[in-house]
Formats: C-alpha cells, sequence, structure tokens
C-alpha cells in the first residue's frame, strides 16, 4: 500500500509504525512519530496501524546550534 | 523615545515599510531579544537583529573563541580566538550599532540561572547545541511566559520552530525527553556545513522581529526543516499535545531541571 513517508510516498507492507520503523532501521528512541498530523506516543507505535494513503513524519531530534 | 536624524536615516529602508514604520521601529528599540549561545545560530542572529535596531540583546554563553568555531560563527574573528564569546560578540554589536544595549551573561544556562536571566528578556532565542539545555531552553520559556524562537543545525540539515508557551506546541510537545545519550552523536562528531548557521539563525532573527512587531504569521505548530543538499523547505504541522509533560493537561514537570547529560551531544539523524 502507498503511503507517505516524511513527504515521500513509499510502497509498504500492510503493518504498524512500529514494522515501518524497523524495517527502516531506525530506532524508535530516535525519532517522534507523526501519522496525520497526530503525534503517536512511543508506546502506542506497536498498536498503531498503518492504512493507505497515511502521512507519516518521523521527526529526528535535530540538536546542533553553536 | 523619539529617534534622531541618524537614526531615522539608519532604520530609514525598515521605516519606508508600511508593517513597519517609525511605530514598529520603535517597538524594534525597546526590544529586549535574548541569546542563549554566541556560536553558530547566535552570529547571524545577533548581528541582523543589532542591525535591526534592536535595544537590548543578551548574550549568554560561557566558551572561549576557538578557531574551530570561525567555519560558521561568524560573529567571531580570527584575531578573536581564546577570548570569551560574549566578549567578542559585544564588541562587534557595537561596532555595527551602537544604539544597541548588549547585556553578557559569561556562564552555562543552567536550571538555577534561567528564570531570573529569561524574565529580564521579551524574546528567547536558542542557539545552543545540546539537548539539555534545548529542553532547558523551553522549558524556562514555559515557566518564565516568553516566545522562544529554536532552532537547530546538523550536518546538512536545519530546524527552526517559534514556540509561544501555553498557546503553541513546545518542544515536548513533539519531543517528550533528549535522546538516550549513548546514541547520539556529538557535535564535533557530526560537523555541519557552517552556512546552515546563517540560514537557520537569520529565520530566527526573522521571526522574532514578527513578533516583536506583531505581523504576517508566527511560525508556531510547525516545524521547519531545511534539506541544504537539496535546497529544500518542508514544514511539518504540529499540535499542542495534551499527554505533554510540560503544557499539556496534567503536567507531571512542575519546576525547572537539567534532563539528560549536559555532554551528551547534538545530533541527530540515525
Ligand atoms: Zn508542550
Amino acid at each position: 500500500m502507498q503511503v507517505k513517508v516524511n513527504g515521500k510516498s513509499e510502497d509498504i507492507q500492510s503493518g504498524s509504525v512500529l514494522d515501518l520503523l524497523t524495517l527502516k532501521k531506525i530506532d524508535p528512541q530516535m525519532v517522534a512519530v507523526e501519522v496525520n498530523d497526530k503525534m503517536i506516543d512511543r508506546e502506542h507505535l506497536a498498536t498503531t496501524t498503518l492504512k493507505e494513503g497515511d502521512l507519516v513524519e518521523f521527526l529526528f531530534y535535530m540538536g546542533g546550534g553553536r | 523615545m523619539e529617534f534622531t536624524e541618524e537614526q531615522i536615516n539608519r532604520y530609514s529602508r525598515h521605516i519606508l515599510l508600511p508593517e513597519v514604520g517609525g511605530k514598529g521601529q520603535k517597538k524594534i528599540a525597546k526590544a529586549k531579544i535574548l541569546l542563549v549561545g554566541a556560536g553558530g545560530l547566535g552570529s547571524p542572529a545577533a548581528l541582523y537583529l543589532a542591525a535591526a535596531g534592536v535595544g537590548t540583546i543578551g548574550l549568554i554563553d560561557s566558551d572561549v573563541v576557538d578557531l574551530t568555531n570561525l567555519q560558521r560563527q561568524i560573529l567571531h574573528h580570527t584575531s578573536d580566538i581564546g577570548r570569551p564569546k560574549v566578549v567578542s560578540g559585544k564588541e562587534k554589536i557595537a561596532a555595527l550599532n551602537p544604539d544597541v544595549i548588549v547585556k553578557t551573561y559569561e556562564e552555562r544556562l543552567t536550571a538555577g540561572n534561567a528564570l531570573k536571566i529569561f524574565s529580564e528578556y521579551d524574546i528567547i532565542i536558542d542557539g545552543v547545541d545540546n539537548f539539555t539545555a534545548k529542553f532547558l531552553i523551553n522549558d524556562a520559556c514555559f515557566f518564565a511566559d516568553k516566545p522562544l524562537i529554536h532552532g537547530g543545525i546538523l550536518r546538512f540539515d536545519g530546524r527552526v520552530t517559534t514556540i509561544v508557551p501555553k498557546k503553541s506546541a513546545c518542544y515536548r510537545c513533539v519531543f517528550k525527553t533528549p535522546p538516550p545519550a549513548g546514541l547520539v552523536a556529538s557535535c564535533q562528531e557530526a560537523g555541519v556545513i557552517g552556512v546552515l548557521a546563517g540560514i537557520i539563525g537569520t529565520i530566527q532573527a526573522t521571526e522574532a522581529l514578527k513578533l516583536i512587531l506583531g505581523i504576517g504569521r508566527p511560525l508556531t505548530d510547525r516545524l521547519l526543516d531545511f534539506d541544504a543538499k537539496k535546497t529544500l523547505f518542508r514544514e511539518i504541522k504540529v499540535k499542542r499535545n495534551p499527554h505533554c509533560a510540560l503544557c499539556g493537561d496534567h503536567p507531571t514537570i512542575t519546576e525547572l531541571f537539567d534532563d539528560g547529560d549536559p555532554f551528551a551531544g547534538c545530533a541527530v539523524r540515525p
């Protein structure tokens, strides 16, 4: 199915947000996740199932400034 | 307060703008802006805000200028190596615009001094390089009720957002806690393309001026991410999180504290 991940269309297997993170080898502790403009608590990543057309944002920490 | 003829000339390109005018320029002249960090992001912000005629600019930084800073920290020159950044910064601002009062704090921002220092300013600009400080600034702005212009840069990526406490999403609404220290690369390890500091720091200064003037649409409830490799800006909508530990409905953070390891570094894209 098609979802948008950080603005880019991707064809993925159906599954949870956590499955997608695992597939992308992203440690859930390193991102804040939004699906359709709604923040998903870390403890709900495994139980949030993605559906066709979902807009997923993986927000990475951006720390520098000096 | 009346402007002298010289000041009217100096700020004429502002005063010509209907959105600014003499009235707006006076608002700028009365504004007090604190730059936390007189480094990469703080440099362009300090210079543009000084040029704009911001009445009082505060600089807080405990560091001295290092050779490796000069690739991006344009507030400091080669001859400043070894000198405190706040001293070097104050000199550059004074040289650019003697109208500006510069207050310097040659210390680290801590849970102990943040509220007292923040209370003297209208707007706070985040130009720090570690997550403990970024969370501390976010929390202190919430408790002191001060708008915050948040910025971050790393490698070829930058991010900026405006936070108006209790009105728009705060940093903790999105990122609950600092990332685990073990997973984070330090800024020294990560590297950053120097010009990013100019791009993001200048957007931070723009946001601060907009807030002072009360014009336009602030960068609230939006993260503006910049990808220098693609020259691409992306806006990510965010919302206040009712579960936010700081500004949510049932807050668990009720006083300032240093969250995480202040030396844990700055990064990260996995
Ligand atoms: Zn919040």
